[in-house]
């Protein structure tokens, strides 16, 4: 909402300068945009100095001229003018300026060969005298510190802009704003003029608003003005309609609009003559149509709420009016219209066109319907004083008649909102300032609402009145209730925290990229989830929400790997979907590591990054994050991204359908696709939710501290066994000889090839033997060895290596 | 006497002029062995009188004593030079790099989102979270905004289904309505996450985090707002006084709602938080719409209180002098490694919010 002090103080008596209106508008929630002068096409017009004129190289007669403007370089210009001299001030126009003169737009262009930029100005091209012999010679001691500023002054009046909550359509009108001010004591509201408006003949085109159940028409009223000459505006208008940065197009057009950002009260004028016959308010039927003032064709659904005539429809009641009837300079007799369109017909009718008007933003959000006839008379008034013209009497059609709300206010709920008192009498005040009729009931106040206030409709809302009125300075700032109702985490977030700083910790840097991505390469990643596509992505490339992190992991890598970083580790942790019902998600880490370990080690020999790096790193990060060592197993199901044979699943229970974690290489294919340039990638990824919540605080699950003092022995065995067989399962076997005795059991060497039979491999393990009751002596470690080895050879296939 | 006075003087050179330390041993068993000197010396005591094997005796031993010393002392610093020469042909150029040492950062969207929970946590708020696939009640309708409102305009919505049912949900405030549906009064969250709207442009991304703020209670009033942001506020920006602005405003699920701008100032091109006369809208409260607390279910004569919704990334540029919002979501090995955490830094109350 844009509007100039000058304009504001037609509605306002105030002795507040500008800055305090300023200050005041924000402190009672109509929020200040800005406050500046209008532009200006005149404003891109600096003054200038030539720093070097020389001849130009392929015309005499043309120079060629440094120009300094005020910044760091100067500017080739190419002037033909014969007073451009060294050291000469003038007027420099850059590439884009209107000249005055011939409302040329200038370009960059070469002249003769040689690319000038801008142009040196002579006074008859800026208008301001005859002269064209040269270019403006500026006074030394006026000028010489003036480079680079504008040359011409702003004089237009500066121009407020408000930003208005949707809750305000009183205050989309200059005097509703000014009434507000008024209220927070920023000057009294003008009391308006009774118009002594002389009216002559009757409207007598019929207007009828049909009952039908979707009408969006409540009130319609009118005037006609005949004999009017239709004409450019006085310039008082004009300039009020170029503050609100619209351009001036007729006087009538321009009243109607004036009216409307000054009352906030929306008109539309119609060239009475090509009317035919009467106006009906009726719902439209599927593909009517009109050509309407925008210069397109709309084709209308069934029940949008139009101004019609015997031929068809005029235009879009509180939208748009239609070309077919608009007023134009030859028009002579007007039909004035001023009516209550409902909001949510307003809004469903815009919505469905896509039309967007300022009448329609006031209508959407509430008109005053009491101000039908205001609206009427304050036009009427001023077309016949500009256009001339016999004004007849009003006509007003109604379907329903305007009732007043009636809020009744306990003053105690506003000390229970806010915290702070205000005097009933003060309150009483502002709310009257405000419009708000009041009577009083004992303790309660019954409260008349303003008829130009629609979103004013429980007593919540007179507090908020009163609050922003009196100042939300007033409010106390209270210490904080330190009272805590529950811990701030619960398990899962915990567990959130641990594991992201837990993986952080290992080298990777986390990421966080958008919840959708591109369809192509979700589905790289998606497995059996439904493709979730956005209705209305951000660009085709973003939209599908993500079924996997790893997409966009995987394309930010590659855009790293383009940047030439060759050995990088990422991770993000947030959501993947799984469905498109709220809730449907699960909050996983995934995480990509690139490149080589010890890369250009001058002692280390370097590696590319496999399987087990990424294996540690989750199997480490689960740990730190408080996952029972001996709940975990591993298993070589994961998803059909992974390579086949090198990737593997982390379980918490054999049974478990969902691993709580994946690690392993990238399949080839990916790579390939998506034409990935590394040695070397591998992943893993943490389904958080699928992690148990042990439900035990660590005080309630650590065991009884229990060791042995009694020596302990090594043993080293090895097996040939087939080549599938799984370690773990044989690190089982082994332990399984006898819980208590075996600490541990390591697995130190594993071979394949020479010497060792097609199809098998070898294994090496070490393991711990140790008593808590005596020292082992020979004999007793003999058995455990033998047992061990009976047991591996007889539940494995396996053979002791001798 | 004289002769084994000589014997040791003799000794005591050869031993202070012997430098090989098998040589210095082998002088040790000349002297002590089974035939040794001084040994046989000890063996002629038996065939001299008492009184002279006394005296005798005293003088061998004191002698014995002084050998043996001067000799272990002799092979103790052989030994000791031995050892330095070795260890210093041993010395190694410790300037070499160490081994790699990979570096790993927490997001600034992670880092600021664990400081303000954890400023909350010191005044008892709990942390909520919700779907970030929201239905149109949640996100909307039960928030006082219905369909036919025009506050709807201001979220430009990512929809999933043409009847626009579900939704990207366009700001945390849908977790309040959960929690509340969910539980019964009290309540008193902060819900941090994900949010989005269909913008994109230098200061808008498609995704962005907010965290929400809800206190209800019985007595709950605007004072207590103001008191809880001027807390949150001062203690993230590590200020001691911190110029605070609240200004009306209008969200349609509070009411009275307000705006909050904070003071700052440009010195020597870096924005300085708390002081200056320029003023930067940092969070949009006011205290829970009646309405609001009907939909789920709430009591509004008996409960009432406040809500807060605060934009984090914005929240992390102000603090960390971050400028381009959209280089928080483009995974550049740099920019991450740049403005990224330690793992480490963990915000905590007594350790301090931030380094």
């Amino acid at each position: 909402m844009k509007f100039t002090v000058d304009w504001l103080k037609n509605h306002l008596d105030t002795k507040f300068n500008n800055n305090q209106i300023i200050d005041k508008l924000t402190n009672i929630g109509l929020e200040v945009e800005s406050f500046e002068s209008p532009t200006s096409e005149l404003d891109t017009f600096i003054v200038a100095k030539i720093i070097n004129a020389k001849t130009h190289p392929n015309a005499d007669r043309l120079k060629l001229c440094d120009v300094d403007i005020g910044s760091d370089k100067t500017i080739e210009v190419v002037c033909g003018a014969p007073n451009a001299k060294n050291g000469l001030l003038t007027v420099y126009a850059p590439p884009g300026s209107i000249i005055p003169k011939n409302q040329m737009k200038l370009s960059v262009s070469k002249i003769r060969g040689v690319t000038s930029y801008g142009m040196l100005c002579s006074e008859s091209e800026l208008l301001l005298s005859n002269e064209s012999d040269g270019i403006i010679e500026l006074k030394n001691n006026k000028y010489a510190n003036k480079i680079g500023e504008k040359y011409f002054k702003n004089t237009s009046e500066k121009v407020i802009d408000l930003s208005i909550t949707p809750n305000r359509p009183d205050c989309l009108g200059v005097r509703g704003i000014a009434r507000d001010l008024s209220a927070a004591g920023a000057g009294k509201l003008k009391i308006n003029k009774k118009s002594n408006l002389k009216y002559r003949g009757n409207q007598n085109i019929n207007v009828t608003i049909k009952k039908e159940k979707a009408q969006g028409c409540t009130i319609f009223g009118s005037c006609l003005i005949r004999g009017v000459a239709n004409k450019e505006s006085p310039k008082w208008l004009k300039d009020k309609i170029l503050s609100l940065g619209q351009k001036p197009i007729s006087a009538i057009v321009d009243i109607t609009n004036y009216v409307m950002f000054d009352l906030n009260r929306p008109l539309h004028a119609y060239d009475a003559d090509k009317i035919d016959n009467e106006i009906i308010v009726r719902s439209s039927s599927k593909g009517e149509s009109f050509e309407a003032l925008d210069n397109k064709k709309y084709i209308l659904e069934n029940d949008m709420c139009v101004i019609s005539d015997r031929s068809g429809v005029l235009g879009l009641g509180g939208i748009i009016g239609g070309t077919r009837s608009g007023t134009e300079y030859s028009t002579k007799n007007i039909l004035l219209e001023s009516a209550y369109f409902l909001p949510r017909s307003i809004r469903k009718t815009s919505k469905q066109l896509n039309i967007d008007t300022d009448a329609k933003f006031r209508f959407e959000r509430g008109i005053d319907p009491l101000s039908i006839e205001e609206g009427l008379i304050k036009a009427s008034e001023l077309i016949k004083q500009i256009c001339g013209g016999e004004i007849s009497n009003l006509d007003v059609k109604k379907n329903e008649n305007y009732k007043k709300t009636i809020i009744n206010f306990d003053p105690f709920l506003f000390e229970k909102t806010t915290g702070f008192n205000v005097e009933n009498n003060e309150l009483i005040k502002i709310l009257e300032k405000l419009g708000f009729n009041v009577s009083k009931n004992k303790k309660i106040l019954k409260l008349a609402i303003p008829s130009w206030r629609p979103d004013i409709t429980q007593p919540i809302d007179i507090v908020e009145e009163i609050v922003r009125i009196k100042g939300y300075e007033h409010i106390n700032t209270s210490e904080p209730i330190k009272t805590r109702l529950k811990p701030t985490l619960n398990y899962y977030q915990k567990l959130f925290h641990f594991l992201q700083r837990s993986v952080a910790s290992k080298g990777y840097l986390e990421t966080v990229t958008w919840s959708f991505t591109d369809s192509k390469i979700n589905q790289l990643f998606k497995e059996n989830d439904e493709e979730i596509p956005i209705v209305n992505p951000i660009s085709s490339d973003l939209n599908v929400l993500r079924n996997s992190i790893f997409p966009n992991l995987i394309f930010y890598l590659k855009k790293n790997l383009d940047r030439g970083f060759k050995d990088i580790s990422l991770f993000e942790i947030g959501p993947s979907f799984k469905g498109k019902n709220p809730g449907d998600q699960l909050t996983v880490i995934g995480a990509v590591r690139a490149g080589k370990v010890s890369r250009l080690s001058w002692n280390d020999k370097e590696r590319i990054v496999d399987t087990f790096d990424v294996k540690k790193d989750v199997i480490q990060s689960l740990y730190e994050a408080g996952i029972n060592k001996d709940d975990i197993i591993i298993d070589d199901r994961s998803p059909s991204y992974y390579h086949p044979g090198k990737s593997g699943g982390v379980y918490q229970n054999k049974k478990e359908k969902n691993a709580i974690a994946y690690f392993g290489e990238i399949h080839p294919n990916i790579i390939k696709k998506l034409d990935i340039k590394t040695e070397g990638l591998v992943i893993f990824e943490i389904c958080l939710d699928y992690i148990k919540d042990s439900k035990q605080k660590i005080k309630d699950s650590k065991s009884e501290y229990k060791f042995s003092d009694y020596q302990k022995s090594e043993r080293d065995f090895a097996f040939i066994i087939n080549k599938n067989f799984k370690s773990q399962e044989l690190v089982n076997i082994i332990k399984s000889v006898d819980n208590k005795l075996i600490k541990s059991v390591r697995v130190f060497d594993v071979f394949e090839g020479e010497n060792i039979p097609e199809g098998k491999k070898s294994i090496a393990v070490n393991v711990t033997i140790q008593s808590e009751e005596k020292t082992l002596n020979e004999n007793d470690l003999d058995n455990i060895n033998k047992l061990i080895i009976s047991s591996v050879e007889s539940n494995s296939g396996a053979k002791i290596r001798s | 006497m004289s002769d084994i006075k000589k014997i040791k003087d003799d000794y005591i050179d050869k031993v202070n002029t012997e430098n090989n330390i098998e040589k210095v041993k082998n002088i040790k068993s000349e002297l002590f062995g089974k035939n040794g000197i001084i040994s046989n010396e000890f063996k002629k005591l038996g065939s001299i009188s008492v009184e002279e094997r006394k005296k005798l005796a005293s003088d061998l031993n004191n002698i014995k004593d002084e050998l043996q010393n001067k000799i272990s002392i002799k092979i103790q610093e052989i030994e000791t030079k031995e050892i330095n020469l070795k260890l210093e042909k041993e010395k190694i150029d410790v300037t070499l790099p160490e081994r790699n040492i990979e570096i790993g950062k927490i997001h600034p969207v992670s880092q600021v989102i664990d400081e303000i929970s954890s400023i909350f946590s010191e005044i008892g708020f709990s942390v909520e979270e919700g779907p970030d696939v929201e239905n149109e009640y949640n996100n909307f309708t039960a928030l006082n905004t219905p369909d036919n409102h025009p506050a709807r305009d201001m979220h430009d919505t990512f929809y999933l289904d043409n009847n626009k049912e579900l939704l990207l949900r366009t700001h945390t405030s849908p977790v309040q309505v959960r929690t509340m549906l969910k539980g019964k009064p009290p309540f008193k969250i902060i819900a941090p996450g994900r949010t989005y709207r269909s913008d994109s442009d230098q200061t808008h991304a498609p995704m962005f985090h907010q965290v929400e703020g809800l206190h209800i209670d019985k007595n709950i009033n605007m004072g207590h707002l103001k008191g809880c942001l001027n807390y949150f506020i001062k203690e993230f920006f590590e200020v001691d006084k911190i110029k605070m602005r609240f200004r009306p405003s209008h969200f349609p699920f509070t009411e009275p709602s307000a705006e909050v701008d904070i003071g700052y100032e440009i010195k020597n091109g870096k924005i300085v938080i708390g002081e200056g006369n320029k003023w930067l809208e940092i969070l949009g409260c006011g205290m829970v719409h009646p309405n609001v607390l009907k939909n789920v279910n709430v009591n509004p004569s008996k409960y009432q209180g406040y809500a807060f919704g605060i934009g984090i990334d914005r929240l992390g540029m102000l603090k960390y002098g971050i400028n381009d919002l959209r280089a928080f979501f483009e995974t550049d090995y740099r920019w991450l490694s740049h403005f990224g955490f330690d793992p480490l830094d963990v915000p905590s109350n007594y350790r301090g919010l931030s380094r």
